[in-house]
């Protein structure tokens, strides 16, 4: 037998407690530098790409702004927005399934963060993970697209739960889904009471408006 | 799905208790993991067993996890039930006014060093 002696040394802390902290440093120079970042998650293929072109092109001309792709593989989606003229950068996780705030950190400095109004975060593709870590960003914002139902609310209830605002995406094929949009709301809003939610059509434009004029609400208010 | 990211979190914290305690091998590390934290604990012991022969403090150390269940409490009738079998409504009455009141923790409870 061993007769070595143990050591118990309690430490009694949550997992994710060093990363809420280095979070909530990030958010406060952000805030201190009127940086507004948003983190914006969704499924793979709901449409992160196109929402950030138009909303890009709907903005631009107000506000410097610049976009961090974060995707395990390939810079598919930073040659994309590179096509809107702002200034992307892509990040590489390496494999993981989220960004935490440490890796956003070291995003916002790869780019110089200071200099821009406002700047997206497209995360990993992935409902589940990204829930989990706090970024550091100033606004937690999502994409649910049409196909994938709406009952997602319901599935993932986390993420709804974390979000500031929700952007119901590919309204233009509600007529061929199953998908109730009041179904989806009333989901949403059991999750989540604070959460905005604005149908969107990234390809026609529709409702990509009402989300500008948030943003734009949202970055005085934290520029105040 | 995230588990191998949350094991480098796990490392990392237990990495630091041991410098402030002066420990140089740790032989247990016990997690207190919520039954609705999302976290596999099967996945989470392949990617230990993964990550621990990469570090040299926790080669040998074992990894436990102790189970807390989720309760959820109603809001409408105050009455608390299992949330994994139940979901979101309550089965007493109906309600959706409903929180949970345990079980989505995730907890690095302590550690047994030699």
């Amino acid at each position: 037998m061993d007769d070595r002696e143990v050591r118990i040394i309690e430490i009694k802390k949550s997992v994710y407690e060093n990363n809420d902290r280095e979070a909530e440093r990030l958010r406060g120079e952000l805030r201190e530098k009127g940086v507004f970042l948003i983190n914006l998650m969704s499924s793979p293929g709901a449409g992160k790409t196109t929402t950030l072109i138009a909303t890009i092109n709907a903005l631009k001309d107000r506000y410097r702004i610049g976009v961090m792709e974060a995707d395990i593989d390939s810079d598919v989606d930073a040659k994309r927005i590179a096509s809107t003229g702002v200034t992307s950068i892509q990040l590489h996780t390496g494999g993981m399934c989220h960004l935490d705030a440490g890796m956003t950190r070291q995003g916002l400095e790869e780019i110089g963060y200071e200099g821009f109004d406002l700047i997206f975060l497209e995360n990993v593709g992935n409902l589940v993970c990204p829930a989990e870590f706090d970024t550091g960003a100033s606004a937690n914002a999502m994409i649910l697209s049409v196909p994938e139902g709406d009952d997602k609310p319901l599935k993932y209830p986390l993420m709804f739960s974390i979000c500031d605002m929700v952007l119901i995406n590919k309204t233009d094929v509600i007529p061929y889904f199953d998908f109730d949009l009041d179904r989806c709301r009333e989901g949403i809003a059991m999750r989540n009471d604070h959460a905005s939610v604005i149908p969107i059509c990234a390809k026609t434009g529709e409702g990509i408006d009402l989300w500008t004029a948030w943003i734009s609400e949202q970055i005085e208010a934290w520029k105040n | 799905m995230h588990e191998l990211g949350v094991v480098f979190h796990i490392i990392d914290q237990v990495e630091e208790v041991a410098k402030d305690n002066d420990v140089s091998s740790v032989s247990k590390i016990i997690l207190q993991l919520g039954e609705v934290s999302t976290v596999i604990p099967e996945y989470l012991t392949d990617c230990f067993v993964w990550a621990r022969a990469k570090h040299e403090l926790i080669r040998e150390a074992e990894l436990e996890i102790e189970t807390i269940p989720a309760i959820t409490r109603c809001g409408g009738c105050g009455r608390t039930y299992g949330t994994v079998k139940y979901g979101k409504i309550c089965p007493y009455c109906g309600s959706d006014r409903t929180w949970l009141e345990q079980g989505s923790e995730f907890m690095i409870k302590e550690i047994e060093a030699v």
